[in-house]
């Protein structure tokens, strides 16, 4: 039930540095990669904008930022779609996370972290979680029809959370 | 909190049934989510069909930043519940989806005779709060990714929404047992 890292493609996977990015959050202000150094985040990548909303992966993690702080982790989502699709789209489902535009050029960041799918010019469905260093420990690559859920990212928090405890204790 | 994510606990749980049925259905759902209004009278069905062999539970997995009236339908269904007609409370929920605005909470108590003052207090003043966030996160931490999501015996069901289908999967469990 717990979903793994799997091994997809050129998939970044743990232990690997998470590539750097500025892209924009809203029409007018951007957000970088190392703004959130010394904290956990997640980057959620999903194919687009505007999918059935019962299932939809956003509204569900929408839910979770509670769950999500008490890691302190941060959350974004990051699409192909551009800052005033993504804008109309956490209006309507009244989102309180950032989403990002992977828009211009199109799929770059998605590239860096193998998760473009050159076929649909989307991204793929896929989880990052980064320690407070900027590396990744965990990613997971979804079938594209269907929702992960947000188990493995809270499993890979908690198991951040852990070692960090370990290390602080050591030193 | 709940002793297993994906089984029903009857000792918890708002359940339906008889205990010592060996099939054990288990859904996640939200008052205002129209899938699980359509699932209604699936699982409906599946009881009327299982009977004794079926015990059925309901945890509540409210979305409520798309589904603004789907907390307090949720406290009023616990509320009901503490005056011990949960059920009744859930199923007049689903039937009566597009009026969920507190007022009609009220109604459906008066309906179903309870204490409606009592509901109103309870409600107002979010007693059922803590439980229905326990429900929700043992969702999340069971595999649940959006509504309704059911639980056979354990083992997330990702099939169709048909009377049929379901069945053939449950009906699976009992000849594996």
């Amino acid at each position: 039930m717990i979903p793994q890292t799997n091994v997809y493609r050129s998939v970044l996977g743990a232990g690997r540095q998470a590539p750097e990015f500025t892209l924009q959050c809203t029409p007018d202000q951007t957000v970088s990669l190392n703004e959130f150094r010394g904290r956990p985040v997640v980057l959620a990548f999903y194919p687009a904008d505007f999918s059935p909303v019962c299932g939809d992966q956003m509204a569900l993690y929408n839910e979770m930022l509670n769950e999500f702080q008490e890691f302190e982790g941060e959350l974004v989502g990051l699409s192909v779609d551009g800052a005033w699709c993504h804008a109309a789209f956490a209006k309507q489902n009244k989102l309180h996370f950032p989403l990002l535009a992977d828009f211009e050029p199109k799929g770059a960041v998605a590239r860096s972290y193998g998760v473009y799918d050159e076929k649909e010019g989307t991204c793929e469905r896929a989880l990052f979680v980064i320690d407070r260093d900027g590396v990744i420990r965990w990613s997971y690559v979804s079938p594209i029809g269907v929702n992960p859920g947000a188990n493995g990212i809270l499993s890979a928090l908690e198991d951040l959370q852990t070692k960090s405890e370990t290390t602080d204790a050591a030193k | 909190m709940t002793k297993s994510l994906t089984l029903p606990d009857t000792e918890r749980d708002h359940v339906s049934g008889s205990v010592k049925g060996a099939i054990k259905l288990l859904e996640y759902g939200d008052y205002e989510c129209p899938f699980c209004a359509d699932a209604q009278p699936i699982v409906k069905e599946i009881q009327r069909r299982l009977g004794d062999d079926l015990l059925f539970a309901f945890r509540h997995f409210p979305l409520i930043n798309i589904h603004p009236h789907s907390e307090h339908a949720a406290e009023a269904a616990e509320a009901a519940g503490a005056q011990e007609n949960f059920w009744g409370m859930h199923d007049l929920l689903f039937e009566n989806q597009s009026a969920l605005e507190d007022q009609d909470l009220v109604a459906y108590a008066g309906e179903l005779s309870l204490d409606e003052t009592r509901l109103i207090r309870e409600v107002t003043s979010s007693v059922y709060a803590l439980r229905i966030r326990e429900d929700f996160k043992s969702g999340v931490r069971g595999g649940v990714n959006g509504t309704p999501t059911f639980f056979i015996n354990g083992e997330r069901y990702d099939g169709p929404r048909d009377v049929g289908p379901f069945l053939e999967a449950l009906s699976k469990q009992t000849v594996e047992k």
